[in-house]
């Protein structure tokens, strides 16, 4: 920890101003202990593959996000949810043939247990997480975590791991029995790095003009709160104060980001809140979020990146609305509006109709004629119904649509 | 009990809960701080309150996370006794309050509190805990917990006629969704391969999860182990 020697320099550090110097950093990069523990051969240190792409971190620290050969810890918040989250996410590597592996061999991170009932603890948490990445590496392949929470609960159990020699050899015990490694990744890396790295190829493919767009970003509290120093930031993005995912792939799409003074605070999703105590949930997210939003810059779309952000300002915004609120503003993740921009299909692929709060205006703004992929989609489902037709597959999801509004 | 000049101090809680020995809450506060993570949750307190202007919580119930900081920091153990039977379930676990200027970690005290309290069996979590029943038995035999099955029209009637229209139309709009490992799955978020299923259920035997579900409990625990059991005995 650095010293704190004057008055300036304790003022500074209340007024959070983020110095990009990982020597100067308040926090501890457990990287260093992750090499010592591989050369002790406690742990098995998966490298990120290449092709990999540099980007900085909070302080500075260079974090490597691989562009391809990924294992994907799926969201259950998402594919049971919002599924259009976790189809755009596939859909965007299909169409940049990116190889990638769809796992049925992995489970949640049981931050469920975790953040809302406590029903848990550190070793169950560290198995589970361990379980999850010696399968990606029994695979080939690298982790690709879709969830905002499992990345941040994912980054703390490492830590956990790192520093409590108790702790691993539980967790190895474990392993043992289960018949697989113990494997840290070299990186915990979130999706929406991902995307961040890979906003010029989407934008390269951009088949649908967004310049008339205007969208408020809310970062995921258990992205970038969460083990703050491992989150992605850039000079560029609010002078680097702020963390840069999600704002840097809107941008690169020609999106107007709209700044609002209560970005911040959290959707208001609270694990147990969402599910027991719900009149908390929707009061903060339409009082805090949305309504803030909706006043001060009157947003066409709010974009963030993780699973119970969408869920919660999407589906609080019904009872504000009965309460005469100014609400109104449709959600959706990143990956959704890169895979939108770059001619997924409005229902086949970004599931619109997962989402509660109308998107048709969105869509209408765009020129996008919503009413002609629904009755698309409906021949979909009525082949579905009829038997003849076991499912939507990829064989009709790839195909990208030609808007022809760019 | 009323406060008089003669019980006053002003540095620590009054005893709000007679009816629990003090060695209960003595022992409920050992716990926490004897966790391996509480030396990186809390520094000491400079009283600045930047954690509650960025509490979620604190703007809606009677809540602070820098009460729960300071009460640690004192080692106040009536205060804290009010805190772990009732306030901690108020957390967001948004960890807003990572914002500390002393790096302290006020929902990371919380989320240690809440594995004590649960650990503990106390009266107060079991009620909290009551309407959650479904959640762990999902996330703990399914390997993950959100289905789209569990969105009824009538638990989440405050989400708007959206809910009915789903609820009509899920199996079938689960059918259409591309992605191969989630298609069709109605009960779970994907298919999770019955080896894994396994994996998972040793996991929770083996690190002591089912002990903590028997202290909060019972009848789930009896429900999940049984059919846990028999599922790793067919192997
Ligand atoms: S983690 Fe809990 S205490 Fe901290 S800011 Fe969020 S709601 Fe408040
Ligand atoms: S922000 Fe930190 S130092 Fe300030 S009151 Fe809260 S816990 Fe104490």
């Amino acid at each position: 920890m650095t010293e704190l020697t004057t008055v300036e320099e304790i003022l500074e550090r209340k007024s959070h101003s983020v110095r990009r110097d990982p020597k100067l950093a308040h926090t501890h990069d457990m990287h260093e202990s992750l090499l010592e523990l591989e050369a002790k051969g406690e742990i098995i240190l998966q490298r990120v593959p290449e092709p990999f792409v540099e980007v900085t971190t909070k302080y500075g620290r260079l974090k490597k996000i691989p562009v391809e050969h990924t294992w994907h810890h799926k969201s259950c918040g998402q594919c049971g949810h919002i599924p259009g989250y976790t189809s755009s996410i596939f859909w965007l590597h299909r169409q940049l043939g990116l190889d990638y592996v769809d796992p049925t061999d992995q489970t949640s991170c049981t931050g469920w247990n975790y953040y809302a009932s406590a029903t848990s603890n550190m070793a169950a948490q560290a198995s589970v997480m361990s379980r999850n990445f010696a399968t990606a590496y029994e695979t080939g392949y690298f982790p690709l975590i879709h969830c905002g929470t499992s990345f941040g609960h994912y980054k703390e159990v490492r830590e956990q791991l790192v520093q409590d020699k108790e702790l691993r050899d539980e967790v190895r015990r474990v392993m043992d029995k289960l018949g697989k490694p113990l494997v840290i990744p070299e990186e915990i890396v979130h999706y929406s790095e991902w995307v961040h790295i890979m906003r010029g190829k989407f934008a390269e493919r951009q088949v649908v003009d967004l310049s008339g767009i205007t969208a408020t970003v809310h970062p995921a509290c258990h992205y970038y709160k969460v083990v703050a120093e491992d989150a992605i930031y850039d000079p560029d993005i609010y002078g680097g104060q702020r963390m840069a995912t999600v704002t840097t792939m809107l941008k690169a799409l020609g999106i107007n980001v709209a700044d609002y003074s209560t970005w911040f605070d959290c959707c208001g999703f609270g694990f147990r809140h969402i599910l027991v105590e719900r009149d908390f949930t929707r009061s903060f997210a339409v009082q805090r979020k949305i309504e803030v939003m909706k006043n001060e810059v009157n947003p066409d779309l709010v974009v963030t990146h993780d699973t119970g952000c969408v869920t919660t300002l999407d589906k609080s915004q019904f009872s504000g609305k009965a309460h005469g609120r100014n609400v109104g503003i449709p959600v959706l993740s990143d990956a959704q509006v890169a895979a939108l921009a770059m001619g997924a299909h409005p229902f086949r692929v970004v599931q619109f109709h997962w989402h509660s709060t109308d998107w048709r205006p969105f869509l209408e703004k765009l020129g996008i004629d919503w009413q002609k992929y629904w009755d698309e989609f409906q021949v979909d489902l009525d082949a579905i119904r009829a038997g003849t037709k076991s499912g939507v597959t990829w064989a009709d999801a790839d195909q990208p649509v030609v808007y022809g509004n760019k | 009990m009323p406060t008089t000049l003669e019980n006053w101090n002003p540095g620590k809680a009054e005893n709000r809960h007679p009816e629990v020995a003090y060695e209960v809450k003595e022992r409920l506060f050992l716990e926490t701080k004897n966790d391996p993570r509480y030396h990186e949750f809390l520094y000491g307190c400079y009283e600045c309150g930047i954690c509650v202007s960025a509490c979620p919580t604190a703007r809606f119930y009677d809540y602070s996370p820098k009460v729960i900081a300071q009460a640690m920091a004192r080692e106040d153990v009536e205060r804290i006794y009010d805190i772990i039977s009732e306030d901690i379930w108020n957390c967001a676990q948004c960890f807003s309050c990572v914002r500390c200027p002393r790096q302290n970690n006020p929902g990371g005290l919380v989320t240690i509190l809440r594995e004590v309290a649960v650990k503990s069996g106390l009266q107060e979590t079991k009620d909290v805990l009551q309407g959650y029943s479904r959640v762990i038995y999902k996330v703990m035999l399914k390997g993950n917990q959100v289905s789209p099955d569990m969105l009824q029209p009538d638990l989440f009637a405050d989400w708007g006629p959206w809910v009915q229209n789903f609820s009509a139309n899920m199996p079938i709009w689960k059918k259409a969704i591309p992605v191969d490992s989630i298609r069709g799955v109605t009960d779970a978020a994907w298919k999770v391969d019955r080896k894994t299923l396994l994996e998972l259920y040793t996991i929770w035997f083996e690190t002591g999860s089912m002990e903590i579900i028997k202290e909060v409990d019972e009848g789930l625990y009896d429900l999940l182990s049984d059919i846990m059991q028999e599922e790793l005995e067919e192997g």
